[in-house]
Order: C-alpha cells, then sequence, then structure tokens
C-alpha cells in the first residue's frame, strides 16, 4: 500500500474463484462477436482482407490479453465483509472505491442472478439503504452462500426498529 | 369529520374559465391569420373544448368522494371503473396546499397530501383538487396535527423583505429570460403574420448604428430584458413568502404572488439545511436555505417550484439566522471548517488547465481562420476566469462538526455548505482516483436518505477525513480503519 492511500483495512473475503472465469465469458463475449464479424468481412471481401483481417487479429489478440490478465487483478481488488454492525465492499483501481452501510439502516436486500451467473453458479447480492446513492453492491458470490448472506442480512433487519432512515 | 365528503362544486367554474382563457388564446392567433371566415368555426371549436372540459370536470366532480376517519384518509372515484385510495393517517407526512390565480378568483385551493416514502411524482400521494380555501386549511390542521392548531408563538421564523427582490437579477435565470423574452417576441409577431416587419425594423433601427454598438445595445436590452423577467419570477414565487415553525413540530412555508403555495416539512424528517451560493448571488452577500429532508417532493414535473427551499436569496446575515432557528443551534455560525489540503488546490487548477486548454483546442478546430483571434480571446479571457475560480473552489472547501451535525462545503459556481445530522448518516462512500491516491487526498461522501441521497466532502487529507467521518459517525468506520490484512476467515 502506497502512503496516500485510506487508511482503511480490506474487507475480510475474497470474491468466488469462479468469478474469474465469469468475467473472462463476459469480456469474451465482448471483444469475440467485433473480431468474428471483422474476421468474416474480410474473407467476404477479397479486396479489403488486409484492412479487415488485421484489426480482427488485433481485436482477437487485446481480448485474449484482457481477459488472461485483467479478471486476475479484478479479483484481488474486489473485497466483501458482513459483519456484526455492517456491510463493507472495497472495489476499483483507477477510482477506487470503499463503502459502508451499517444494517440497521438497511431496507432491501436483493439476490441477482443472470444468465451467466447461473451457469456459474454465481450471485449478486445488493444491500439498499434509505439514501438512493448508499446502494452495497457484491458481485460474483458464491450463490448458495448469496442466499445465506442475504437471509442472514434480512433477518438482522426485520430485527430493526424504525424506518431506518 | 367522518361521513363522504365531496369536493368543492365551483371547480365547475374554474375549469369554464380555464378552457375559456385556452380557447381564447388559442383562437385569436387564428383569427388574426385566417380573417373573420374562420371565425365560426373558431368559435364552435372553442365552444366544444369548454363544453367537453366542463363536462369532464363534472363527472370527475360528481362522482368522487372522501372521508377522513380516525385512522385514514379514504379518496374514492366511482365512474364505470371504481377507484380507491387510502392511506393511514399516521403515515402522513406532508400536507400541501396550491392555488393558482383562478383557483383563488373562485375561492377555492388544492389540497395534495404525500406519505414522503420514497416519493416519485404522482405515486403515493393523494390530491384532492379543489377544496373552498377554508376547508382546505382546517383540513390541513386536522391532518397534521390532529388538533387544531393555535398560531405559532414567537412569529414567523422569517418574512419576505421585499428589497430581497434586487437579488433575482443575478440569478442565473437572467439571461435565459432575456433571450426567451427575444424569441417570445418573435414568436408572437408570427402570429399576426409579422414577424419579418420586426425584423426588418429591428435591422433598420440597428442598420444606422456601427455594428459594435448595434451588440452592445442588443446585449443591454437582453441583459434589461432578463433582469425585468427575474425580478418577475422572483416576486411570483416568493411574494409573502412566510416561514413558520408550528407547534405540531412542522415547518411551513407560504409563498407566491399569483399562484399561492403552502407547503409544509415535519421537523422529523428534517436532517438538515443546505446554504446555497449561486455565484452571482454570492458575490451580492446573499444566500438561499434549502430544508435537507427525507420525502420531500424534489421537484414537480408540471410545475417549477422547488418544494425544498425554505428561504429565498436574502442578505447572508439573514440566511444564517433562519438556518440557526430551523436547526436550533447555530451550527453554520460556530463551526469553524478546516480546510482541505494544498494538493487539492493543484487538482483545481490542473481541471481549470485542462477544461481551458478543451475550449482552446474546440474553438482552434471549428474556425482556423479565425484561430489567432480566438486563441487570443481564450489565453486572455478564459484563462484567468478557470485560475480564479478554481482558487476560489479550493477556499472554499472544508469541513467540520457542529453539535449534532456535520458541516461540509464545497463548490464555486454554486457554493453549497450543508449542515447534516450526524444521526441522519446512513452510511460512508470513500472514493479514491489513482490522481488522489498519489496526492493523498480522498473524496468522503455521506449518504443519508434525505435530500440529495449523498453529500461529499471533496480531496480531504486521507488520514484525516477518515478520522473525521469516524469521528462524525462513530463507530460505523471504525471496524474497518487500519492497513492490516486479516487473514482470510471462514465467511460468518
Amino acid at each position: 500500500m502506497s502512503a496516500g492511500t485510506v487508511p482503511l483495512r480490506p474487507p475480510r473475503h475474497a470474491l468466488d474463484r469462479r468469478a474469474i472465469t465469469w468475467w473472462r465469458c463476459q469480456w469474451a463475449l465482448v471483444f469475440a462477436p467485433t473480431a468474428f464479424v471483422l474476421a468474416l468481412l474480410g474473407l467476404l471481401i477479397p479486396p479489403a482482407a488486409a484492412w479487415l483481417l488485421g484489426p480482427a487479429a488485433a481485436v482477437a489478440l487485446a481480448g485474449v490479453a484482457w481477459c488472461a490478465v485483467l479478471p486476475r487483478w479484478w479479483f484481488g481488488l474486489h473485497r466483501w465483509e458482513v459483519t456484526d454492525t455492517a456491510v463493507y465492499s472495497r472495489s476499483g483501481y483507477v477510482w477506487q472505491e470503499w463503502r459502508v452501510a451499517p444494517l440497521s439502516r438497511v431496507q432491501t436486500v436483493d439476490t441477482l442472478r443472470g444468465p451467466l451467473q447461473q451457469r456459474f453458479g454465481l450471485a449478486t447480492v445488493t444491500v439498499t439503504t434509505a439514501s438512493a446513492r448508499g446502494a452495497v453492491k457484491l458481485r460474483g458470490l458464491d450463490a448458495r452462500l448469496a442466499a445465506d448472506v442475504a437471509e442472514q442480512l434480512t433477518e438482522r433487519t426485520e430485527a430493526t426498529p424504525g424506518d431506518a432512515t | 369529520m367522518s361521513g363522504w365528503r365531496r369536493l368543492d362544486r365551483r371547480t365547475l367554474g374554474s375549469t369554464a374559465a380555464g378552457s375559456a382563457g385556452v380557447a381564447v388564446s388559442a383562437g385569436v392567433p387564428v383569427v388574426a391569420g385566417a380573417g373573420t371566415a374562420a371565425l365560426a368555426w373558431v368559435l364552435a371549436g372553442g365552444a366544444l373544448l369548454i363544453g367537453g372540459a366542463v363536462l369532464a370536470d363534472f363527472v370527475r366532480w360528481r362522482h368522487t368522494r372522501f372521508r377522513c376517519t380516525a385512522e385514514r384518509l379514504e379518496i374514492e372515484f366511482a365512474f364505470v371503473a371504481h377507484r380507491r385510495k387510502s392511506l393511514p393517517r399516521e403515515r402522513i407526512r406532508s400536507v400541501d396546499l396550491t392555488a393558482h390565480p383562478l383557483h383563488r378568483a373562485f375561492g377555492i385551493a388544492v389540497l395534495s397530501i404525500g406519505t414522503g416514502q420514497h416519493e416519485t411524482p404522482g405515486q403515493g400521494r393523494i390530491t384532492l383538487s379543489p377544496l373552498a380555501r377554508a376547508d382546505a386549511g382546517a383540513l390541513r390542521t386536522e391532518l397534521l396535527h390532529r388538533e387544531p392548531a393555535e398560531p405559532a408563538a414567537g412569529g414567523p421564523l422569517a418574512t419576505l423583505d421585499p428589497r430581497w427582490i434586487r437579488y433575482a437579477p443575478v440569478s442565473f435565470a437572467a439571461p435565459a429570460l432575456g433571450l426567451g423574452a427575444f424569441g417570445a417576441l418573435l414568436n408572437v409577431s408570427e402570429w399576426f403574420g409579422a414577424r419579418n416587419g420586426v425584423l426588418n425594423w429591428l435591422l433598420r433601427l440597428f442598420g444606422e448604428l456601427p455594428l459594435a454598438l448595434g451588440i452592445l445595445l442588443l446585449l443591454v436590452l437582453a441583459v434589461a430584458a432578463g433582469a425585468v423577467g427575474a425580478a418577475g419570477l422572483f416576486a411570483e414565487m416568493w411574494w409573502n413568502h412566510r416561514l413558520d415553525r408550528e407547534p405540531g413540530g412542522t415547518l411551513r412555508v407560504r409563498r407566491g404572488l399569483l399562484t399561492t403555495r403552502s407547503i409544509t416539512i415535519e421537523e422529523r424528517r428534517l436532517r438538515g439545511v443546505e446554504l446555497v451560493e449561486p455565484l452571482g448571488i454570492r458575490l451580492s452577500g446573499a444566500a438561499r436555505v434549502d430544508a435537507v429532508a427525507t420525502g420531500v417532493r424534489q421537484r414537480d414535473d408540471d410545475e417549477k417550484a422547488d418544494y425544498k427551499t425554505l428561504l429565498p436569496p436574502a442578505p447572508r446575515r439573514v440566511a444564517l439566522d433562519v438556518a440557526a432557528q430551523v436547526l436550533r443551534e447555530p451550527v453554520l455560525d460556530r463551526v469553524r471548517l478546516r480546510p482541505h489540503p494544498r494538493a487539492a488546490r493543484g487538482r483545481r487548477l490542473r481541471w481549470a488547465l485542462l477544461a481551458v486548454l478543451a475550449l482552446v483546442l474546440v474553438l482552434a478546430v471549428l474556425g482556423a481562420l479565425l484561430a489567432d483571434v480566438l486563441l487570443a480571446l481564450a489565453g486572455l479571457v478564459a484563462l484567468p476566469v478557470a485560475v480564479v475560480l478554481a482558487l476560489d473552489a479550493y477556499r472554499g472547501l472544508g469541513h467540520g462538526l457542529g453539535g449534532r451535525y456535520l458541516v461540509t462545503r464545497s463548490g464555486s459556481v454554486r457554493r453549497s455548505t450543508v449542515a447534516l445530522a450526524r444521526d441522519g448518516v446512513i452510511g460512508w462512500t470513500v472514493k479514491q482516483s489513482v490522481f488522489q491516491r498519489r496526492r493523498g487526498l480522498a473524496t468522503f461522501t455521506a449518504t443519508t436518505a434525505a435530500g440529495s441521497g449523498a453529500y461529499a466532502i471533496r480531496d480531504a487529507a486521507a488520514d484525516e477525513g477518515l478520522a473525521f467521518a469516524e469521528a462524525a459517525v462513530p463507530g460505523l468506520l471504525a471496524p474497518f480503519a487500519g492497513g492490516s490484512v486479516p487473514a482470510e476467515a471462514s465467511r460468518t
């Protein structure tokens, strides 16, 4: 850690390892169609082949490098923790962000599983408070763990009186 | 008052008058344009419009009823379909009264009741449109206080001083209104087929003058029109403004020249105040006071009225006094704000330079011919302005603690000083970009259910800011402070 960073400790838990593969798939779905369309056009239009196949190869290479390196790095950046009193998450590098929401102020706990996430047995837990801008999102948790966390959070939230504003 | 009641029948008169107004303002340009041949058609159309509007309103009035029982407020509309809305009375958070000029002529007012829970326009509100003015006032008191309230002790917290109208022309609305006036002139002249005449007249008028003088004159005219328009708008919105604290624990704002409004904010919902100083208003030594409260209508779709403003632009001293009285503590006077590290100034200066650079690039691309002149202009005008704004923005940065409140200030073009109740903070977001990390800065944002949802302390020192956030809301960040990496433990 460099000297100028905010003296907050990293949250206790890493995401599920499968999140790395999940991110890779997500980005592969961004890069692959682009490279594929460029390559296809390059093969169908011989005069422009050099102009299209070159970029196709470049996109494909960039995609492979991106998917090989970045998700592993992101995995180290994203961390989360639920204590008896608060939900705590950390994410990002260029704009690093730490979010804390006290359990006494939590209003809803949502679990979301996208099609890709289902494929990898992952889930996203969104913890919202009464603030329009205070939600804490935990992306890429193991699905069963996410269900447990959501249930545990909901129980604690219900135990707190008042409307949490 | 527990039986079913009807809305006031004078709504029919007000609707008839309103649609007649629409018919006339739409008909006159048509008749003026197409001549008297169209008169019969226009009259028939107008009659149809008025008749239709009154009939629709009659059906609405005839089949709408409401009642106020000990527990609930219910409103029912039964015509073809049957619709009933019901609000538990203890969830009623705000009761607002509005009366536009026609309503006032007929002695009626619109009562709008909100629950303050995740309010989006049109949802979760009950609108009784309209009631007799006296009934509306009585129902408002009944719903909010559960007993007839005696006049507040100690007089109003603030009343409008007509001299404050001098702050209207320095607001950002003035130049826009000036342009709007010019556009409206052309538009109206087109109704009468005289647009070219007006343009020619303007050209002749200015053709005799040197170009520079002509432009200057036009500018002066636009500014003058804008100033008059802004003053008019200010008068319409804020005339008879009066801020009261009522015995039931509510703040009440009453205001309006033509359209009168009464807005109520429950003090239980108040999480602080915001002192807003847009540049022009700040330079003339004034400030506005907004409430930071949960469940306040942020803005209505159809109205430009701000529901959160407690005090229009007024001398800074008055604004501070009102803020102190609303909070019951002179927070904003007393708190000494801690300035932010000098690195924050460097950041602002760099942003200013980047903005000027971007402007110069755009100008250079747009007009390669004029580039020299424009570059000089940008260098001589934009650069000093940007640098002064950046330095001013840095001077404005600050944060501090005062009693129950945390205070943060930022901004230059729109300087905002927020006093936010510490127990109203429902989370912290700490954000640090790569550049901030290099200079040991970070932005600490307190999230809250009230107002805009989050208030930021921009570019504070990373360690001091964290200590401040922890001191402001004890126990929230403390478990996570410290640089050590904990071992990966089993998750519970």
